[in-house]
């Protein structure tokens, strides 16, 4: 490695009033990733990397790896509901005692629900998406060599995949995988003779579960020194593209949030093997009546949610950040309303610290402290309004290139909006009353944060794909993947408010004894017949994500969808360091698309004399 | 063998999809890059407009498939305010909903990438967003104050003749206990339960209160156009006391008693004559995942007139009685006897319950 290498600070505490050539064309071709990054041994490389670059595409390919599980696991369970009659044998034979009969136990069904929420919430949408765009373009986005801290940002990357084997392992275990809920409400996850996932396999999530924490941690005091410090000449707070605003605003999200819930998970941890009584009163169970008296179920739901509540915020900010960028590009248009756009991440941030109890209306609460909950979580929907509003904004008047990552986004957005409005309904607490655990509530946040998520980091998978393996995904492929995905997640999620409404719980393994619920069961055939046709289209998704790594179109324009930002500066396979030369240095937002007739300025283009006549204008004092 | 097809056939058809794929990218890289975006984009945007027209027709037929499965007309004072904010907000959200939705498809569709076209340079517009913002904040404050109001009515003091049960949820059934003509629930510590000894609740046999408590399993009676108030327990882990057809839900917690009252207005008699359906029963839920038996956690709820309720209630043996019975065995042999069919105690623990659904 070079001597810049070694203090990547250096670039930002003595920049260099000039900057390196503009690449907006084809003439600019940048020497590939020579000079900076000769010969690394492959352990260093690959695995044991420091290069902001790969950990992201570990936490991508760890992400994609679990996304499939977690989906799988999903189809699994759909089995289940939508066809609780049938038998089938296969799954005797891949799964064994887990479904004797060719039909899974209701033992089996609540692992694989409560390990498709885990996954799906913690392992894909928290470290996969956050893991994989903070990691890439923080750095590449703002003008920095590196992480503020490449060696803790590898330690986060192995932590989570120390916390994935745990969780992986936790499925072989013989009394089965956790089976208590994402949410892991005690009494029933401290106590084996409440339910007997809650044994081994218990202990094996909350090691896992907290393992994850922590590397998010690490992972979110690097973004967030990152984006404060090591921001290139030029590139104010005011000049940063909306994604990293995003990824800014999880990461704090995070670090505050995050040390609350270790706490709940330490102290049921304590609860389970040391005999305590944090969470635990008047249980009689088994045959006998437990010794712990004066603990509270509710304190431990109460720590939980300070982060699940944010939880859910950490796993759709990144893809607004995402959305606002694509749209933007792939419109030819500025974002509509950019300071309205950072105020509303400002706002989210703050008001879903004071949201958490919204999840808790039918705990008996103190009927005023939920008064509070139903005003701030109805205001949450203002700023969310705004983005979305901005993000249609957006699109008027624009020249829209309908390319694989803007149809994502576009279809982001509708999720976005189907999911949030339901969530409207909830917030009420009245509502909730009605609708609390039912398959409404699964309707709304799979729309609002696992759908819309998902949809917003496909977006970013395409758009930046050609950035991080230098070849192109077939677009074929990707047109197919979105349409059938969009249009079945509708077809999965849009009944389920049917089925909400009639006061179908979630989380029942069989509806047949229930005279309210058992109509339902065409309906569930039918969502669970879509289901596992939108899971078998995501191997189209596999396909063209792992063949393309090696066998896609080579990309041969560095700036292959004409963007403002920084990373499209860079050489098409940078090496470590990014940058060859120096750093460049940042003129303007990253948002002058159409600007005087110019297709696309980046925002490492000094102002023209126009423009510079315009800022003089705006600065001058206003006449009294 | 019809699996192996299957899977064949699913193969067979991913396999098609990918190879026409790549077959396409050469198609486009021979037409040439502007080309063939141009045309993805046409094809795309009709795709965004077709999208949006099936997607509306769809939600119509949605609606016309399940309307006739959803819930009768709620069966509580409390249940029809909630139902009317219900349709309140429905109509604000489907509004914005239908708005948003056309509107984002719309522009997908009519400004999608064409030669020839500029797209506007338009950063922002105070006025529009402030307007906007302003406008979302009060309907959101409308909405609080309306829910709010609904809110502190039905989480406020229940009325002074509100009748009381106590409800108890343990691993998986439900208890129900009256507290009988002296209107007082006996005292009950967890430490007492025994069901062997006709214990259930842990009833504390040295209060007189409980003499003539009475404790009855799997249904819960209620008085129509009577108000009443649920006292809310579990002996083991969280449940949820869930009862769709009144609208209402409140956790049953280990330890900390909660509480919930509203007003049943229909009977169950009632109810089987409006739906049509004479197997009409209120069901009452668990809603909070409480373990693997949870799906068969089912109480149901009889509504019924104030003199009916009075000669069920007259019929009960105080659980008193049938524990004294049990005591004694000797000097009360037929009381036993009697009492044993009319209270069926579920089987208590998980070992039955998994029994009950092996199937």
């Amino acid at each position: 490695m070079s001597n810049e290498m070694n203090n990547p600070h250096q670039e930002i505490t003595h920049p260099q009033a000039v900057a390196i050539p503009v690449p907006t064309g084809h003439e600019t071709q940048v020497a590939e990733g020579h000079g900076i990054h000769h010969h690394e041994p492959f352990i260093t490389k690959y695995i044991f990397s420091q290069d902001h670059k790969m950990i992201s595409k570990q936490f991508l390919i760890t992400g994609i790896i679990w996304a499939t599980i977690g989906g799988f696991f999903s189809v699994l369970f759909r089995l289940q509901l939508g066809f609780p009659n049938d038998h089938f044998m296969w799954l005797h034979t891949i799964f064994g005692n887990w479904a004797p009969n060719g039909q899974f136990t209701p033992e089996a069904y609540y692992g694989l629900v409560t390990m498709h929420g885990t996954i799906m919430l913690f392992f894909v949408l928290t470290a996969g998406m956050s893991g994989t765009f903070a990691n890439l373009l923080i750095p590449l986005q703002l003008g920095a060599r590196d992480m503020a801290s490449p060696f803790m940002n590898m330690l986060s990357y192995w932590i989570f995949f120390i916390a994935s084997v745990v969780m992986f392992s936790s499925l072989f275990v013989s009394t089965g995988p956790f089976s208590g809920g994402w949410t892991a409400y005690p009494p029933l996850s401290a106590l084996k003779d409440a339910s007997p996932g809650s044994g081994t396999g218990g202990d094996l999530w909350l090691i896992a579960v907290l393992l994850f924490f922590i590397s998010q941690i690490f992972a979110g005091i690097n973004y967030i020194s990152t984006i404060l410090n090591m921001r290139t000449k030029g590139m104010s707070m005011s000049r940063m593209p909306l994604t990293i605003w995003g990824l800014l605003v999880t990461a704090i999200l995070g670090l505050l949030s995050f040390p609350v819930v270790i706490t709940g998970l330490v102290l049921l941890f304590f609860d389970k093997h040391l005999g305590t009584s944090f969470y635990l009163n008047s249980i009689y169970i088994s045959g006998h009546a437990l010794p712990n008296v004066g603990g509270s179920p509710i304190l431990y739901q109460h720590l939980f949610w300070f982060m699940g509540h944010p939880e859910v915020y950490i796993v759709i900010l990144p893809a607004m950040g995402i959305a606002s960028e694509v749209i933007a590009i792939n419109c030819r248009k500025p974002i509509f309303g950019y300071r309205g756009m950072v105020t509303a991440f400002f706002a989210i941030c703050i008001l879903a610290f004071l949201v958490w109890a919204h999840h808790m209306f039918v705990t008996g609460m103190n009927p005023y402290l939920g008064a509070f909950f139903v005003l701030l979580t109805l205001l949450i929907a203002v700023p969310s309004a705004i983005k979305v509003f901005n993000w249609i904004g957006t699109m008027w008047k624009g020249n829209i290139h309908l390319s694989v990552p803007c149809l994502f986004v576009i279809g982001f957005v509708s999720a976005f909006i189907s999911g949030g409005l339901t969530g409207i309904w909830m917030a009420n607490s009245a509502i909730d009353l009605d609708i609390h655990d039912t398959y409404f509530i699964i309707a709304h946040f799979h729309l609002v944060m696992g759908v819309a998520s998902i949809l917003g980091m496909c977006a970013g998978v395409y758009h930046w794909y050609p950035k991080m393996f230098g070849r192109k995904m077939n677009n074929t492929l990707g047109y197919i993947h979105f349409w059938i995905t969009l249009v079945g997640a509708y077809l999965i999620f849009w009944p389920m408010h049917y089925e909400g409404l009639a006061g179908m719980p979630r989380r029942y393994y069989d509806y047949a004894a229930w005279h309210t619920f058992a109509p339902f069961e065409g309906v569930n055939t039918f969502i669970s017949v879509v289901a596992i046709v939108v899971f078998i289209a995501q191997i189209l998704f596999l396909f063209n994500f792992f063949y393309s790594i090696f066998k896609g179109r080579k990309e041969t324009d560095p700036n292959p969808w004409k963007a403002n930002t920084l990373e499209w500066t860079t050489p098409i396979h940078p090496g470590h360091g990014n940058w060859i030369g120096e750093i460049p240095e940042v003129y303007r937002w990253p948002y002058d698309y159409s600007k005087n007739g110019i297709d696309f300025i980046p925002q490492n283009v000094p102002l023209g004399p126009e423009e510079e006549i315009e800022v003089a204008k705006e600065n001058q004092p206003q006449p009294v | 063998m019809t699996d192996l097809l299957i899977v064949i056939t699913v193969v067979l058809i991913l396999v098609i999809i990918i190879q026409i794929s790549k077959a396409s990218e050469y198609v486009s890289v021979l037409k040439g890059k502007e080309k063939s975006v141009q045309q993805s984009d046409k094809v795309n945007a009709w795709l965004l407009i077709l999208f949006l027209i099936f997607g509306l027709i769809g939600i119509y037929i949605c609606q016309e498939l399940l309307k006739g499965k959803l819930l009768p007309v709620a069966a509580s004072v409390q249940g029809a305010a909630i139902d009317h904010m219900i349709i309140v907000t429905g109509i604000i959200t489907a509004f914005v909903f239908f708005v948003t939705q056309i509107l984002l498809f719309y522009f997908g569709f009519r400004y999608h990438n064409k030669p020839g076209r500029k797209a506007k340079y338009l950063p922002d517009n105070d006025p529009l967003e402030i307007t906007w913002t302003a406008i979302t904040a009060l309907v959101m404050l409308v909405l609080t104050i309306f829910g709010l109001k609904e809110w502190f009515e039905i989480t406020g003091p229940a009325p002074k003749n509100a009748m009381v049960v106590e409800v108890t949820g343990k691993q998986f059934a439900w208890l129900f206990r009256y507290p009988g003509k002296d209107g007082v629930l006996g005292r009950k510590d967890y430490k007492l339960i025994d069901p062997a000894k006709d214990n259930p609740l842990g009833q504390d046999w040295s209060d007189q209160a409980n003499d003539d408590d009475v404790v009855s399993s799997g249904v819960m009676h209620l008085v129509v156009d009577r108000p009443v108030r649920l006292i809310i327990n579990s002996q083991d882990v969280i449940h949820d006391v869930g009862m769709p057809y009144f609208r209402l839900k409140m956790d049953a917690m280990p330890g900390i008693p909660t509480t919930l009252w509203f007003t049943p207005t229909i009977t169950t008699a009632q109810m089987i004559k409006k739906t049509g359906d004479p197997d009409f029963v209120y069901e009452l839920a668990c809603d909070q995942l409480c373990g693997q038996g949870h799906f068969t956690m089912r109480a149901t709820i009889i509504v019924e007139t104030q003199q009916q309720f009075n000669q069920w209630e007259a019929s009960q043996e105080s659980q008193y009685k049938i524990a004294m019975a049990d005591l004694n065995p000797a000097s009360t042999p037929d009381v036993k006897d009697t009492i044993g069919t009319k209270t069926s105690l579920p089987p208590s623990d998980s070992t039955k319950a998994k029994v009950a659904f092996a199937k």
